[in-house]
């Protein structure tokens, strides 16, 4: 097994490390998937993490000036790390003006991702900064636990208002309840809701469009056929969407939402070259 | 905004009716009051009184005339109510606290009467919020009698004098003593803390006093926790006036100049 890459762009760097950023606001530990062309960040749905599981994917090659693996096995060419996610953002975190960072897996006493930052120095020598991030190697028997999730058979699904609105919305819903209704029509309406014994508010979004979904065999989906006022609704916990909006530290050129009624809400944010996917359950 | 005054489908009209173009007209000028959960809201012709108590030491009272208001319509001769106040301003702040220039909430305020919740409708660019708020009895709030006939000191002076002041008072003391007197030291705040005492005088020609009406020297005592809260609304304030009466009853006033220009 090994792996070695090395960014030297900037603006690349920037951009990853605004990736790992986002991570780590979602979750306390994640995998790390590489395979020959893309990384994969995973957060698989245990009872653990509130049910809430995440997806997000990178191409390598818009990122990484030179990248190299070698996963396990030839016919297995893949590898599958456990790692917190705040580590390796706080370790970009010094590298916001260096001259390049180079990421290498490595085994001295225990599996790391050593991250060697090179930063720009006035004397002919370059200073170099490395942190070891502990990892944990997966074995091959447990990787059938980080496949790609499904897109859920959902009832409606619509793109979501303006991030910076709705952020500042579910804030201040969160100071008022644990738990937030979202709930969307095929008509490009949505609805954010809250309700307790002291307050109940409600705020109303409009004209968001509803995505067109081809369907894959041609068969009707769930939400074909559906009457275009109805409401497919999910009651989940604030915390959990409000951190999935915070994490946005840039505008998504795509954001929308799949909605199980009462079942799963199904987040999808679309970069240039990263794609995010979030699960969060509905509440009982 | 295309709300009517008149809930559909309801033939009971609203007992009190407030519109704002900005909410944060009222939201800057409750959070200089906030420093309970409960507030009690008076309302009547002239405008909308909020009051905070605590342990019947500490009255805090926002005014907002009826003219600040685009529209403001009372049915009753007065309406009063108590309310949560953090989550009144939650409700009024739901978009945010800080917007870009030219964005603004615009505020609808209706209330039915006794028993009913307070209804908020809050919009910006094209995004509506409802929120319907629960009310509660009305309490016995203190009427403290500051007579301004009865005043015997009284000084005016610019909020950014006091803020530096204020923000560096000495916690460790457990008054702030407040020394107002026709001769020197004029105006003088004192504390008396484990690292020793601390005394700020200002003097009486200073730039930043506008008014000095002092006739009698009195130096009062004030447990310097029940004027902390007071400096979220000399940090908002453009000007404050600070009165006693003969039994060192200590009122303060905070004159405050909201986005519009508008005086509060």
């Amino acid at each position: 097994m090994r792996f070695r890459a090395k960014i030297v762009d900037l603006a690349c760097l920037n951009h990853f490390s605004r990736v790992v950023n986002t991570i780590a606001r979602l979750a306390k530990t994640c995998t790390l998937r590489l395979t020959a062309s893309k990384l994969y960040f995973i957060l698989a749905d245990k009872v653990a993490n509130g049910g809430v599981s995440m997806w997000c994917e990178l191409c390598q090659g818009n990122f990484f000036d030179e990248f190299q693996m070698e996963g396990v096995a030839a016919e297995h060419n893949e590898i599958y790390l456990e790692l917190m996610p705040e580590n390796l953002s706080r370790a970009l975190k010094t590298a916001q003006s260096a001259k390049a960072v180079k990421i290498k897996l490595t085994n001295k006493h225990c599996p790391c991702l050593r991250v060697a930052v090179e930063l720009p120095s006035l004397s002919s020598s370059s200073r170099i900064v490395t942190h070891d991030i502990p990892v944990g190697v997966i074995p091959r028997r447990l990787w059938n636990d980080f496949r790609e999730p499904s897109v859920p058979d959902f009832d409606v699904s619509i793109y979501l208002p303006v991030l910076k609105t709705m952020k500042s919305v579910v804030e201040r819903m969160k100071n008022l309840s644990n738990s937030i209704v979202i709930e969307a029509n095929l008509s490009g309406e949505m609805n954010l809701k809250i309700e307790t014994d002291l307050v109940s508010v409600t705020t109303h979004f409009k004209d968001l469009g509803n995505p067109p979904w081809a369907s894959e065999d041609g068969s009707q989906s769930s939400s074909q056929g559906r009457d275009l006022e109805s409401m497919a609704e999910a009651r989940i916990d604030i915390k959990k969407l409000q951190q999935l909006l915070a994490g946005q530290q840039v505008n998504p050129t795509k954001a929308l939402c799949n909605i199980v009624s009462k079942r799963i809400v199904h987040f999808i944010l679309l970069h240039e070259d990263v794609s995010l996917q979030y699960f969060i359950p509905a509440l009982a | 905004m295309p709300l009517s005054t008149q809930p559909p489908g309801s033939g009971e009209p609203y007992v009190l009716v407030a519109c704002l173009d900005n909410a944060r007209h009222l939201s800057s000028l409750l959070r200089a009051v906030h420093f309970q959960d409960h507030a009690t809201c008076f309302a009547t012709a002239n405008g909308l009184k909020v009051t905070v108590e605590d342990a019947k030491c500490i009255q805090a009272n926002a005014f907002i005339q009826a003219e600040i208001f685009q529209e403001f319509a009372v049915q009753e001769e007065s309406v009063t109510f108590r309310i949560n106040l953090s989550v009144l301003l939650d409700c009024l702040t739901i978009f945010g606290t800080s917007s870009l220039p030219g964005t603004s909430t615009a505020l609808r305020m209706c209330y039915r009467g006794y028993g009913y919740p307070l209804m908020l409708f809050l919009e910006e660019g094209g995004v509506v919020t409802v929120c319907k708020i629960n009310t509660q009895e009305p309490e016995e709030l203190l009427d403290f009698d500051f007579c301004s006939t009865k005043v015997v000191n009284k000084i005016i002076l610019q909020s950014e004098g006091l803020r530096e002041a204020f923000a560096e008072l000495d916690m460790t003391s457990e008054v702030l003593q407040i020394t107002m007197s026709p001769d020197k030291p004029y105006f003088r705040l004192s504390t008396f803390g484990n690292a020793g005492s601390a005394h700020l005088d200002y003097p009486r020609d200073s730039d930043l006093i506008e008014a000095f009406h002092c006739n009698q020297t009195q130096t009062n005592r004030y447990k310097i926790s029940l004027l902390k809260p007071s400096t979220k609304a000399l940090a908002l304030s453009c000007k404050v006036s600070i009165r006693t009466d003969a039994q060192g009853f200590l009122s303060l006033q905070y004159m405050i100049r909201n986005e519009d220009g508008q005086i509060c």
